[in-house]
């Protein structure tokens, strides 16, 4: 069996990787999308774990870390539609407006 | 064999991650990511995790992706064309590549206490993953599991609300 570390690295340069996109890119959409990666990395750390401290709970905690990412798919995007109504942007730049 | 199979497994999954970021496209970003799901699916199917695998395809590979391409598709999404600010980019690079180092440097260097419980691949083949995922979820977690329930539901009258233009 594989070491437990090659599926932590891989998980941390997953998380690094989707840090570097909600930091550097403007199109709301593509961050939304680095965020999932993120929580990707995440789940993909607690299945590693549960499976090698041979206890179940890690998944249980990966199914509701699945489930606040849906309800946070329909939010978000439900915001970016209607942000574009108002604005017809979504690059992040235009989203100024509670600025004093 | 095993490690042979992660490695490539793995480079394909960084390789698709590197293309979210980059790609000018929000589409192209978007099936990048489709890809980079279904490589944790099967690492998930490596870790003796079917039901999460099963999940991961159905959930994330299926429901959200569909609806963030839809919603892309939906608002007529350009190509970025303005050059990003190089500065930005150089800062938040050098910001995550650190992160990356300090995780990787404090996993090294940490050590498990070698406590193990009671769930084996032997028994994960006798029971059933699934049945074992029921019984911690239904039993130990019935109150999350629960508020859950409610917490789907506020996010759709949520979702509602917010794309609705008069209630």
């Amino acid at each position: 069996m594989l070491a437990l570390e090659n599926y932590l690295v891989l998980s941390a340069i997953l998380f690094s990787i989707g840090t570097i996109g909600v930091l550097t890119r403007r199109n709301a959409i593509v961050i939304f999308m680095c965020v999932e990666m993120m929580l990707n990395a995440v789940n993909l750390t607690l299945v590693a774990f549960s499976r090698y401290l041979g206890n179940i709970d890690g998944q249980v905690f990966v199914f509701f870390i699945m489930t606040v990412a849906a309800a946070e798919a329909a939010v978000g995007l439900a915001l970016m539609i209607a942000f574009y109504k108002n604005r017809e942007s979504i690059d992040v730049e235009d989203i100024n407006m509670m600025k004093l | 064999m095993e490690s042979i199979f992660f490695f490539v497994v793995a480079a394909v999954a960084v390789i698709c991650s590197l293309l979210v970021i980059t790609c000018k496209n929000p589409i192209n970003s978007a099936l990048s990511l489709v890809m980079t799901f279904f490589c944790l699916a099967t690492f998930y199917v490596m870790l003796d995790a079917p039901f999460m695998a099963v999940t991961q395809v159905i959930v994330y590979a299926g429901a959200i992706m569909v609806l963030i391409i839809f919603v892309i598709m939906l608002l007529n999404v350009k190509a970025e064309t303005v050059k990003p600010n190089t500065h930005a980019v150089l800062a938040g690079s050098a910001i995550g590549i650190f992160s990356m180092f300090l995780t990787v440097w404090f996993l090294l260097k940490g050590s498990l206490t070698g406590a193990t419980g009671s769930m084996s691949p032997q028994s994960i083949a006798k029971t059933g993953h699934i049945e074992i995922i029921g019984k911690a979820l239904f039993t130990d977690f019935l109150l999350p599991f629960e508020v859950t329930s409610i917490l789907l539901l506020v996010a759709i009258i949520g979702a509602v609300i917010l794309a609705k233009k008069r209630i």
